[in-house]
């Protein structure tokens, strides 16, 4: 079977009824096991102390917080090409889940910084590139709501996330890029392997990051079918009304 | 409860305004997507009634 099928909306509900119960118990699982363990089982760190345990939700969060504007990038490109509207509703759909995690981890970065850094915020490289990609996200949300016709909006949105989709990867990478400023280079490079957190950090902190990821895909797969369900409502009402 | 020091506000103000965020996101999408189900259902019925 091709992934195409699930561009149906019909197919894309039933396989998102199968799928959501799974998601949200593992997910809402995970994030539990992942918090719970870091927040009371793990010990502090000799030099942050007990602010170390912020990492459990700063990490993810800003994980979630990239990444769903790539899921964005990839389903508006496939809006762009193949006008599949199922892709654009589950971009419209990660938006505001991706802006949640950015206002995370912009809240829980000063929260840790002022007592490491001595400051809530610096106009360092990597928070400024996450303040742009939260206004980038803000902006995204408004334009969906600012333009009546449907597509016409996930047109100029689609359009839209090809552009923030620079500052999505300088935030990603802006510690390599810039050499300079307060934030630390990435704790847990998924590409290479190599770590430089600790393995009693680490355990509860991959757990986190899993629980992240799949509380991300369990809200976009149900917020997706909300979204196709209010279309279909619109599209039944626009054809009521023009019936004479 | 873990002993937290002299970062005591810090660490349970980061967990506490982000289990809030979250939990918000989560009743939200739960009500919007209630709502949309009664809003297409009553948008069904009306296009059964009117042919």
């Amino acid at each position: 079977m091709s992934i195409w099928t699930y561009a149906n909306p019909v197919k894309f509900l039933s396989l998102s009824a199968r799928v959501q119960p799974v998601l949200w118990v593992l997910s809402l699982g995970c994030v539990a096991v992942g918090l719970i363990w870091g927040f009371f089982g793990t010990p502090d760190d000799f030099r942050q102390g007990s602010t170390v345990k912020i990492i459990y939700l700063h990490v993810p969060a800003a994980l979630i917080a990239i990444n769903a504007w790539f899921m964005m990038l990839i389903t508006s490109l496939i809006w762009l090409i193949r006008r599949h509207h199922v892709s654009a509703l589950a971009a419209k759909a990660a938006a505001p889940v991706g802006m949640v995690m950015t206002v995370i981890a912009l809240l829980t970065g000063a929260i840790w910084g002022q007592p490491m850094w001595g400051t809530w915020w610096a106009w360092d490289p990597r928070l400024t590139s996450f303040l742009i990609l939260f206004l980038f996200y803000l902006g995204y949300i408004a334009l969906w709501e600012a333009v009546e016709d449907p597509d016409t909006a996930a047109d100029l949105t689609s359009v839209l996330c090809l552009v923030g989709s620079v500052f999505a990867v300088l935030s990603r990478y802006a510690v390599q890029f810039w050499n300079q400023g307060l934030h630390q280079g990435t704790s847990v490079p998924v590409a290479t392997g190599g770590r430089s957190v600790s393995d009693v950090f680490f355990y509860p902190l991959a757990i986190s990051m899993v629980g992240f990821g799949l509380l991300f895909l369990a809200l976009v797969f149900y917020r997706t079918g909300t979204e196709i369900r209010l279309r279909r409502a619109a599209a039944l009402r626009a054809r009521t009304m023009r019936q004479p | 409860m873990p002993d937290l020091g002299k970062y005591a506000f810090e660490v349970l103000s980061a967990y506490g305004v982000s289990l809030v965020m979250l939990a918000l996101l989560v009743v939200l999408t739960l009500r919007r997507g209630r709502a949309a189900r009664a809003t297409l259902d009553a948008a069904e019925r009306e296009a059964k009634r009117d042919g």
